[in-house]
């Protein structure tokens, strides 16, 4: 897992590799870590963790800005209100 | 990996299957009863993997991250396997038979519902996962194999723990000598313990016959599935779905809820992922519809196992004592992957022909004519086809964190299954279905245990999320 800030208000969340329930939950405490208005890159090869971060990110009502999938890889934008 | 050689590898293994089937049928007719568990089983991986359909995540992501969509899935799943399922009990070609209810069950979930929150992904959830190119859920599947084999034979300093009783009331079950039933753990606790407990369904309960119109559709169904199910939905939607919906749906924050809003809400909820709603319902019908067919070929064959038509084919070896092999006739998971792990551990001459689960009940037939078998492999090669068809398929090589996860959670659930005598599947969807109350009972094991696992993964990821926060603010 590698958690890092890439530029100001802009932050990287790794977990390639993991299966669930990591994906899902080093998300959620990412997320809650951020200030509202930072943004989380997340990437992730998982696919069902997917599922479980798109009904999380609609519950708190965090952004999802954009999904990119190619060849089994996820990179979402998560925008924290 | 381009689109064109995802399309190739998905149309080889389609094609490879279909060869099989095709081949096998024309060098006997009875390869056909084989054939159904093959194209079943590719149906279950296609649907699990388009559904990222893992029982783990219904229980786990409830109370990790406060998602229900897999617990709602699992219920549509269950809907519709029990009521294709009373139709085929119905017309008297049922398959299953209901197990003893006992307060192993809770044990058996409780030890499965912690090994499956380890391992990241339940018995059947591994299965699709491997077929994704997930070497890690690859590891699960072996882990859970291998513990079944060794656990079901564990006998010598073992003997010492087994209470009186159970070795009192194994001896008088008039076992086979070649069972040794005194020499054995599982053993013992098998025949001197669950087989004294009590074989219920619903319908029995209320005076009726499985077979009935009235057993099966009001006692089973609608009693033992319907019912409970819907009303474990209500739990679920007010506890983690009901405050968001009203948060988006009333434009005044002091509105008070209507009756119809709340139907709005629970509607909302059971439609919300429709992949899972849509696999649920796929799932469901397959697996009613697998039972019809499995015992529509056992009529027309005129058996009521595989055993005898592996015998007549001339397959005799690993028959178990009483001439049969595990053959459900429904979906099931670990119990031929322990049978893959129990067949080449006795080829490597560790005798495992003298314990229950194999020497009397499952037999550990040649894994090339293993009916089961035939569905476990053609599930990989549907969740396989569908990963390919939707680009997620990538092979994964385990780390060592998650490989000694996998292990341990594997390991748990091996052991969780022989005691419960099934998995997520076998133990509670199966059994749940088909109005068996212990598959409730096995059903809340598993909650608990997975409450127990999500506890430590909160802190175990809380832990590893803290250290690189401050490591990347400082």
């Amino acid at each position: 897992m590698k958690f890092e800030k890439m530029s100001e208000g802009h932050y990287l969340l790794d977990v390639k590799g993991y299966v669930c329930p990591h994906p899902q939950l080093y998300t959620k405490k990412a997320l809650e870590r951020l200030k509202p208005g930072e943004m989380l890159e997340l990437q992730f090869d998982n696919p069902s963790s997917g599922e479980s971060i798109a009904t999380m990110c609609d519950n708190t009502g965090d952004e999802i800005l954009d999904r990119k999938q190619e060849a089994g890889l996820f990179v979402w934008h998560v925008r924290k209100t | 990996m381009s689109e064109a050689k995802r399309k190739f590898w998905a149309f080889a293994i389609v094609a490879i299957l279909v060869l099989i089937s095709g081949a096998t049928y024309a060098y006997h007719e009875y390869y056909l009863y084989l054939s159904v568990y093959l194209w079943f089983g590719f149906i279950y991986g296609m649907c699990l993997q388009y559904g990222r359909f893992c029982f783990s995540s219904a229980f786990r992501d409830l109370f990790a991250v406060g998602v229900p969509r897999m617990a709602v899935g699992i219920m549509i799943a269950i809907a519709f396997f029990a009521l294709v399922g009373a139709f085929v009990s119905a017309t008297g070609l049922s398959t299953f038979h209901s197990a003893p209810s006992g307060l192993h069950a809770v044990i058996a979930g409780f030890i499965f519902g912690v090994g499956m929150c380890f391992a990241g992904g339940c018995a059947s959830g591994s299965m699709y996962k491997t077929g994704e190119g997930n070497m890690n859920a690859a590891l699960v599947v072996v882990s859970i194999s291998v513990t079944q084999a060794i656990f079901v034979d564990i006998g010598g300093w073992a003997n010492a723990l087994v209470p009186a009783s159970w070795a009192k009331s194994a001896s008088e079950k008039g076992l086979p000598a070649s069972i040794n039933v005194a020499d054995g753990w599982v053993d013992q606790y098998l025949a001197g313990y669950v087989w004294d407990q009590p074989v219920l369904s619903f319908a029995t309960m209320l005076g009726w016959s499985d077979q009935s119109v009235m057993g099966a559709f009001l006692g089973n169904f609608l009693l033992g599935v319907v019912l409970p199910g819907a009303a474990l939905l209500v739990v679920v939607y007010f506890f983690w779905s009901r405050r968001t919906f009203m948060k988006k749906r009333l434009a005044a924050a002091s509105a008070r809820p209507r009756l119809a809003d709340e139907l709005a809400g629970y509607w909302a909820m059971v439609v919300a992922s429709k992949r899972t709603a849509i696999a649920g319902l796929a799932l469901g019908i397959a697996a009613g519809l697998h039972m019809y067919a499995s015992q529509g070929l056992r009529v027309k064959y005129g058996v009521r196992n595989a055993g005898p038509l592996l015998e007549r084919m001339g397959f005799d070896f690993g028959l178990s004592v009483n001439g049969t092999v595990f053959d459900p006739g429904y979906w099931y998971v670990t119990t031929q992957e322990a049978q893959w792990v129990g067949w080449v551990f006795h080829k490597l001459g560790w005798n495992q022909m003298d314990n229950i689960f194999f020497g009397f009940n499952n037999g550990i037939p040649n894994p090339l004519i293993n009916p089961a078998d035939w569905m476990s492999i053609a599930l990989f090669g549907g969740a396989a086809v569908m990963a390919l068809l939707h680009n997620e398929f990538k092979f994964k090589k385990p780390t060592l964190e998650t490989a000694i996860w996998a292990i341990i959670g594997g390991a748990l659930m091996g052991i969780g299954s022989r005691l419960g005598l099934g998995c997520n599947v076998g133990a509670f969807f199966v059994r749940v279905s088909q109005g068996d109350p212990s598959g409730w009972v096995f059903g809340i094991g598993m909650v608990g245990g997975a409450y127990l696992g999500v506890k430590f993964f909160n802190w175990w990821t809380e832990r590893r999320m803290a250290r690189q926060f401050t490591a990347t603010m400082t």
